[in-house]
């Protein structure tokens, strides 16, 4: 297995290089390093001088990708492209464009992410898989099909519609939680009952559909047939057979979502102003933040691979028939 | 039967959990911030910076206008807008010099003015607010020599455990006119000071390459300390609009140890630096900063007296503004500025109490405001039923269409092309615009120069006589038959284009492409062709939108300003030939150059506010309203809404300190809070109840078919 490890961290490296040259490349083709530090500078009585100053302290002022005026290796090493890149691969994402440690700032908010991801996905799960359960067992009846178009018509709206409405609904009307925040220590669960709650209500339609597929799938093999003629009855088929087997696909599903749990949500974040890691790669887009960009780029792309590599490591685990070769 | 009874108890008793206690369920606030002088403000995008030296943005001076003191301040009242000493002791006596260093009279010929000397005197006994940077240990400081063992706990400004103080000198104001030329600290006014500022320049290039305790030494033959609390500025020839700058945070003071402290780099690397806690002499001190979140703002312990002004406008004291006249400043003791990036959980928070104050979003404006039969604004029965209260002010800014004079086709000083502006400016129906696209929140300009500003004018004096008639009192926009017949002088009739025998094609560029601009391009497109003109839209990203600005490569475009300070120096700068933005990089985006024009500026720009000055003035507008670069669109008038709990709020445009003289009555804001905001249980009871149906439903109906199964 740890041989397939380090082949498998062996294939990441072109990966991220490639990911990091393609951020690199739209970066780019939108803004120029003059833009950038326009943006940081502000809009009036910037100078030219000043420009050229801040780009060549934050070291903008190299070429892209080729520098024709160096010789050797410093034709590639003395570009913007190899500076930015090269202290990624070590996690060391330096310094934003605005002057701010980049890891203490990713180290501070993937803690709210997180407090809204977490529980969603926990919740969520258990929901989801607890009416995907709940069809199965009513399957072909009237109930399972009043089920499935709700699921169809919860899947059909919008996650904007959701969390406005949701804001309109609980905070506003009811006036039950806050529309909006977040705080400290205990504080900050009366701030995400709501987020919680939506992202919980908008996942239903989807995820409950999902399982409720791979329910029926193993619902309709020769061990649950088995089961049955043993005299089991539904509810132990259903909860003692069907839902231990049907674990695989669902625990890979999530398994392989939970890296990316601390990256947050761009739109749920923004709505309920919680300071996650969503919103500040939002922010840094629209402030045209390169280094923070590609920081978030990059590390989106690890957490994915290593979401990737749990995947299989937990394919294993659950399935003894599966082995890493 | 025992557990549904069960279920029933425990459904009661959380109820009665919820419904218990006097704090409403979505009070976003900690409960022990109720009983408190606090107000809760809004912001939806971070401050880039806070270091005084830097900041140039309106949404970083409401916070860093309440920590840093400049030596001077805007009236709060008063108006026209008036400036009075603020850390100074009395207003800066200014003398003029020849080029032979003799003191002269300043009101003759500025000619002769070689320099101009503003000498500012301190007041004594100002003391910094409590902060590491100033915390002494036996005679020295604290923490100016971190370890790295000491800074590895260190990650906000408030895990160091010792604070100090000391107090306000001249040298630190003379600290920040050097620190905006410090190679590192990239002061967007650093060039434009060194043209004034008396060996600034020379200074700059000195301090290139030094560290931060040379720097400190070197001296700037323009600024001089003269004493403790007394330092004088030296600029070249006259410049009556630097009192203005000496108001603004710029010339803010800043102690050499807050550089020192935080110049650590293992400060640095955990975030903490003077760009995000700043260190000021104000009212208000940054308590916590987490613009992610919040940012809080605490009350000064050491702040020096000052008192809410005695005096203001006729009016001021029927509005209640002098109720709390000489009394100490501030009022509030915290204000915590809360990140709301959307608008809707803003404006429903605000409308359930929880923002003191709000400005009006064009989505809930229907909702907040009406307009009366005869167009006078007014709130709507809702917000009248919650006592809020409209406030409204004229901006000191201007949106605008701009011509490029480099065009061959709109440009120029020649008749036709002129004709040709002329009669677009008058196609362009602002008045239509400001009602249909900004909900009447604007004044269709007359001239380059809004309400407020020295040399605005208002009624029949005031009107653009090449767009307007004046009709029974008021200003009617002429005729598109006017524009028509502009059109036909200028050889295009009908819009026709001679050289192509096709209608003349025009291009606008903008950065404003979504499909929210949509409605509003294609009006402006709709009013081009009034006169037959095809305007063509040439949306693009800002980035590129400046490029071709910078090139001149636009053609027609929109744009605005927002005045620095209240002088119209501030406005007709704007068309100066000098500043020309593609030769020099300037303001002048239209690249206008009128020698007639830039001889009457530069007399105006030296002069004294006076009959003089209006006169010269009263020309300039008449050039550019002959020539026509511009489209003065209109100023833009702010609508915002505040509670009944909110005392002393008055429009003031200019000032950035605004905050210590706002008064909160918490009594109020708790009552009305309460009331807005009672929980509506009964619906999560019944969503309770019917999933408990639901489940012990879905119990019988698995046991009876358990049942059925068997037999």
């Amino acid at each position: 297995m740890i041989q397939y490890i380090i082949r498998r961290f062996l294939y990441a490296l072109p990966l991220l290089l490639g990911v990091n040259i393609l951020t690199f490349v739209l970066f780019f083709i939108v803004n120029t390093p003059d833009d950038i530090a326009r943006m940081q500078l502000g809009q009036k009585h910037v100078t030219e001088q000043a420009i050229d100053k801040w780009k060549q302290q934050r070291g903008y002022d190299l070429p892209l990708l080729v520098n024709d005026k160096a010789q050797g290796t410093d034709k590639l090493t003395q570009t913007i492209f190899y500076q930015k890149s090269v202290g990624l691969f070590m996690f060391r994402f330096g310094n934003s464009d605005s002057g701010r440690n980049i890891l203490a700032d990713i180290k501070q908010r993937m803690w709210p992410s997180l407090a809204i991801a977490l529980p969603t996905l926990l919740v969520g799960l258990s929901v989801n898989i607890s009416v995907a359960l709940l069809m199965v067992l009513f399957r072909s009846t009237r109930l399972e099909f009043v089920m499935i178009v709700s699921c169809v018509v919860l899947m059909s709206i919008s996650s904007l519609f959701y969390i406005i409405g949701g804001q309109f609904l609980l905070g506003k009307l009811l006036q039950l939680a806050p529309i909006s925040g977040y705080g400290y220590g205990w504080d900050v669960l009366k701030f995400l009952i709501l987020p919680v709650m939506i992202g919980i209500v908008s996942g239903i339609g989807t995820g409950s559909r999902w399982y409720r597929a791979l329910f029926l799938e193993e619902v309709e093999k020769d061990y649950v047939r088995t089961a049955r003629a043993k005299g089991l009855s539904e509810t132990q088929v259903l909860f003692k057979h069907v839902l231990q087997n049907a674990l695989i696909p669902i625990l890979t599903g999530v398994v392989v979502v939970l890296p990316l749990l601390f990256m947050g949500s761009l739109i749920m974040e923004s709505f309920f102003s919680i300071p996650g890691l969503g919103s500040y790669t939002i922010d840094a887009i629209q402030r045209q933040d390169f280094a923070i960009v590609r920081s978030m780029v990059f590390l989106g792309s690890v957490l994915y691979i290593f979401g990737l590599l749990l995947t299989d490591i937990s394919y294993t685990l659950v399935d003894p028939r599966v082995r890493l070769s | 039967m025992y557990l549904s009874k069960l279920y029933g108890l425990l459904l009661i008793c959380s109820l009665l959990l919820l419904g218990c206690g006097d704090t409403p369920l979505n009070n976003p606030y900690a409960e022990s911030e109720q009983n408190q002088s606090i107000q809760y403000r809004s912001f939806s995008e971070r401050p880039k910076h806070m270091d005084p030296a830097v900041s140039y943005s309106s949404n970083e001076y409401e916070l860093i206008g309440q920590i840093y003191e400049p030596p001077l301040q805007y009236h709060y009242l008063d108006r026209p807008y008036r400036l009075i000493p603020l850390t100074a002791a009395k207003m800066p006596e200014t003398r003029y010099l020849d080029g032979q260093g003799k003191i002269i009279n300043g009101s003759g010929n500025s000619n002769d003015i070689a320099f101009t000397e503003y000498e500012i005197e301190l007041q004594k006994g100002i003391l910094y607010q409590p902060h590491p940077a100033l915390a002494q240990d036996q005679n020295d400081y604290r923490y100016h020599n971190l370890q790295a063992d000491e800074l590895e706990h260190m990650t906000q400004l408030s895990d160091f455990s010792e604070t100090g103080t000391r107090e306000l000198v001249a040298e630190d104001y003379v600290y920040q006119i050097k620190r905006m030329v410090h190679p590192n600290i990239h002061s967007p006014i650093a060039e434009l000071m060194k043209q004034y500022i008396v060996g600034l320049d020379e200074f700059a290039k000195q301090v290139a390459t030094v560290d931060l305790q040379t720097f400190r030494a070197l001296p700037i033959s323009g600024v001089q300390v003269l004493d403790r609390y007394r330092y004088r500025i030296r600029i070249r020839g006259k410049y009556p609009q630097f009192k203005f700058w000496l108001a603004m945070p710029f010339f803010a003071p800043m102690p050499w140890e807050a550089d020192v402290f935080y110049n650590q780099s293992g400060l640095t690397d955990n975030n903490i630096s003077l760009d995000w806690y700043p260190i000021g002499t104000g009212p208000y001190m940054l308590e916590e900063n987490n613009p992610n979140r919040r940012m809080v703002m605490a009350r000064n312990p050491n702040f020096h007296d000052e008192y809410y002004p005695s005096t203001g406008e006729p009016e001021d004291a029927d509005n209640g503004l002098l109720a709390d006249a000489g009394k100490k400043l501030p009022f509030i003791d915290k204000a915590i500025f809360i990140l709301e990036k959307e608008n809707i959980p803003y404006w429903n928070k605000f409308l359930q109490g929880y923002y003191d104050m709000s400005g009006i979003a064009s989505d809930s404006f229907d909702q907040a405001v009406q307009f009366s039969g005869d167009g006078l604004v007014e709130l709507t029965p809702s917000m009248l039923k919650k006592q809020i209260k409209l406030q409204t002010a004229v901006t000191a800014s201007i949106s605008y269409i701009g011509f490029n004079m480099l065009d061959a086709v709109v440009g120029g000083t020649g008749q036709d092309a002129r004709l040709l502006r002329r009669a677009i400016s008058i196609a362009i129906d602002y008045e239509e615009y400001i009602s249909i696209f900004t909900n009447g929140r604007g004044v269709a300009a007359q001239g380059i120069l809004p309400p407020g500003i020295y040399g605005y004018e208002l009624g029949e004096a005031g009107i653009n006589t090449y767009l307007y008639d004046w009709v029974n009192g008021h200003a009617k926009r002429k005729s598109i038959d006017a524009a028509v017949s502009l059109m036909e002088q200028a050889g295009y009739a009908k819009g026709i284009d001679p050289r192509t025998g096709e209608p003349l094609i025009l291009y606008l560029d903008t950065p404003a492409s979504g499909p929210d601009s949509r409605a509003r391009l294609n009006w402006y497109r709709k009013q081009f062709n009034k006169l037959g003109i095809q305007l063509v839209i040439r949306g693009t990203d800002y980035n590129r939108f400046q490029q071709k600005m910078r090139s001149g490569n636009a053609q027609i475009f929109m744009w605005g300003w927002n005045a620095d300070y209240p002088d119209p120096e501030n406005f007709f700068f704007l068309l100066y030939g000098p500043n020309g933005k593609v030769k020099n990089s300037g303001e002048n985006a239209v690249n206008y150059q009128s020698p007639e024009f830039d001889r009457l500026f530069e007399q105006m720009r030296n002069m004294d506010n006076g009959p003089e000055r209006l006169l010269l003035i009263q020309q300039l507008q008449q050039i550019i309203r002959q020539d026509a670069p511009w489209i003065f669109g209109y100023y833009p008038k702010a609508f915002s809404l505040y509670h009944h709990w909110f005392h002393n709020l008055k429009p003031n445009l200019m000032a950035n300190n605004k905050l210590k003289y706002t008064r909160i009555d918490i009594e109020q804001r708790q009552i009305a809070r309460q009331q807005w905001n009672q929980p509506v249980l009964w619906p999560l009871a019944l969503v309770v109840i019917l999933l408990i149906l639901i489940v012990l439903q879905v119990l019988r109906v698995q046991r009876q078919r358990s049942r059925e199964t068997i037999k």
